[in-house]
């Protein structure tokens, strides 16, 4: 990559004023660093790996609202996390994070299990057990 | 408290971090330099491990690596300490600052204030350095932001203790012994044939042959997982090249840097020739990306969209397997 040629387009890291640093060539052939306000092949990327991201959160909340999982899936979704991650958070085995998506079973989780997913998602008890969506 | 640290932007966190903190105690080293002495430059591909819903695909090596090859290659002594309770871990970093020590510290990503909301994710082998303490503030040196920041007692803990894969426990780290003398001259060679040894490995997920087996699966993708999981593995594969950190290319950029600054230590000439040589094939993974880009962009999925970034990939990886025959054969 020449110099010139680091890229300056518009992306998400220019709402903030965040800038990455790049390695490129300059005329002499040596070396430099520039800086780059971003790369368009790369923001597509990212808005791909978003808009997945939303899609997942609005099917698990429409699973929620038809009693088909419990609410832990829709923050486990929202907080972008996976199985592995929450059951390390909260410190559960992956069967058991599993087992807790059915609602049967959440119904009848006991506080203090579920004053561990309240943490693990930075929320209250009651914000778990009472799900809305506003 | 404000201990006496100098900020440098850089383009990966570990560089950066190893950088920043052999600079404050006098060792004069380019992030490019650490990233070729500690043989960042990597390859491998984890099908069967699946992050953010799509299978791994790494450009560096485990987190630690750099830092600890650099330091081994260079006779320098770096120290390790994970925490089993937060107050333990903030108890010793207190300490540390005290003791005017500028401290790196492995982290979580997901909770950095300071990072904009599309970059959070569960990726737990940032780093960075604290380098004081104002109030409740720490004074956090980030090494791929251009300027200092700071995060606050609660915000730091959370990050140091993020959990999932790589969880940093706490982890601080700092250099506790320096050589009086250091022989970059060796650790340059031992460096250029371990990075050669790795890509050029035997085993189909490491190195040269692990982006061969990429090419082979990119062909399979769509037909075995359909066209919206073909395009999320592929945007995912992209994003591990040129996200935040790499400087662009999968890193090719910074070791073409590394193997200039090694040509004129070394002078080496024909290391200056391949250098250029490493800069044309990042230029390739550029435009890698730029054609993937173009398929998820655009939601197509025929099949020869996908065969001809296969055969892309597949070119890079015969130009890298001869490339690195002949890095072997230049030192």
């Amino acid at each position: 990559m020449k110099k010139d040629e680091v890229p300056q387009d518009k992306s998400n890291l220019s709402s903030i004023n965040m800038k990455e640093l790049c390695y490129a060539v300059d005329e002499n052939g040596n070396y430099t660093t520039a800086l780059s306000e971003g790369w368009e092949p790369k923001t597509i990327a990212l808005d791909n790996s978003m808009a997945l991201i939303s899609e997942r959160i609005e099917e698990a909340k429409n699973q929620v609202l038809k009693g088909e999982a419990s609410p832990i899936v829709y923050f486990m979704e929202l907080h972008r996390m996976d199985e592995g991650i929450l059951a390390s958070y909260v410190g559960k085995w992956v069967w058991q994070v599993k087992r807790h998506f059915k609602p049967n079973v959440f119904k009848n989780l006991n506080e203090k299990v579920l004053q561990k997913y309240a943490n693990a998602f930075g929320i209250n008890v009651a914000d778990l057990k009472n799900f809305k969506i506003d | 408290m404000q201990l006496d640290f100098t900020h440098h932007q850089s383009a990966h966190c570990e560089n950066g971090v190893a950088s920043n903190l052999l600079k404050d105690k006098g060792i004069n080293i380019s992030e490019p330099m650490v990233f070729g002495i500690g043989s960042g430059l990597f390859f491998v591909y984890l099908p069967f491990i699946k992050v953010n819903h799509a299978p791994v695909v790494s450009y560096r090596p485990l987190p630690g690596m750099i830092f600890n090859k650099l330091a081994k290659r260079l006779g320098i002594k770096i120290k390790r300490t994970k925490f089993s309770s937060e107050a333990s871990a903030n108890k010793a970093l207190e300490e540390n600052l005290k003791n005017n020590i500028p401290t790196g510290l492995q982290v979580g990503v997901y909770n950095l204030t300071y990072f904009p909301d599309e970059y959070r994710f569960h990726f737990n082998a940032h780093n960075l350095v604290v380098y004081g303490k104002n109030d409740n503030q720490y004074l956090i040196s980030d090494p791929v932001m251009e300027n200092v920041t700071t995060l606050t007692e609660e915000e730091l803990n959370k990050v140091r203790f993020a959990k999932g894969a790589f969880a940093p426990r706490g982890q601080m780290y700092y250099p506790i012994h320096i050589p009086v003398e250091i022989n970059f001259e060796k650790a340059i060679i031992t460096a250029i044939k371990d990075t050669c040894r790795n890509m050029l490995a035997p085993i189909p997920i490491v190195g040269v042959k692990g982006i061969k087996f990429v090419s082979r699966q990119i062909r399979k993708w769509p037909i075995k997982h359909g066209n919206k999981k073909a395009n999320h593995y592929l945007a995912q594969l992209v994003r591990m090249q040129e996200e935040i950190g790499t400087g662009g290319g999968g890193f090719r950029f910074i070791y073409a840097a590394f193997l200039q600054e090694a040509s004129i230590r070394l002078k080496n000439e024909e290391l200056r020739k391949l250098s250029l040589e490493m800069t044309e094939i990042g230029d390739l993974w550029r435009d890698f990306a730029v054609q993937a880009s173009r398929v998820y962009k655009n939601r197509s999925a025929q099949n020869d969209v996908y065969n001809r970034l296969a055969d892309h990939l597949l070119d890079i990886a015969n130009r890298e397997e001869v490339f690195f025959k002949k890095l072997k054969k230049a030192i």
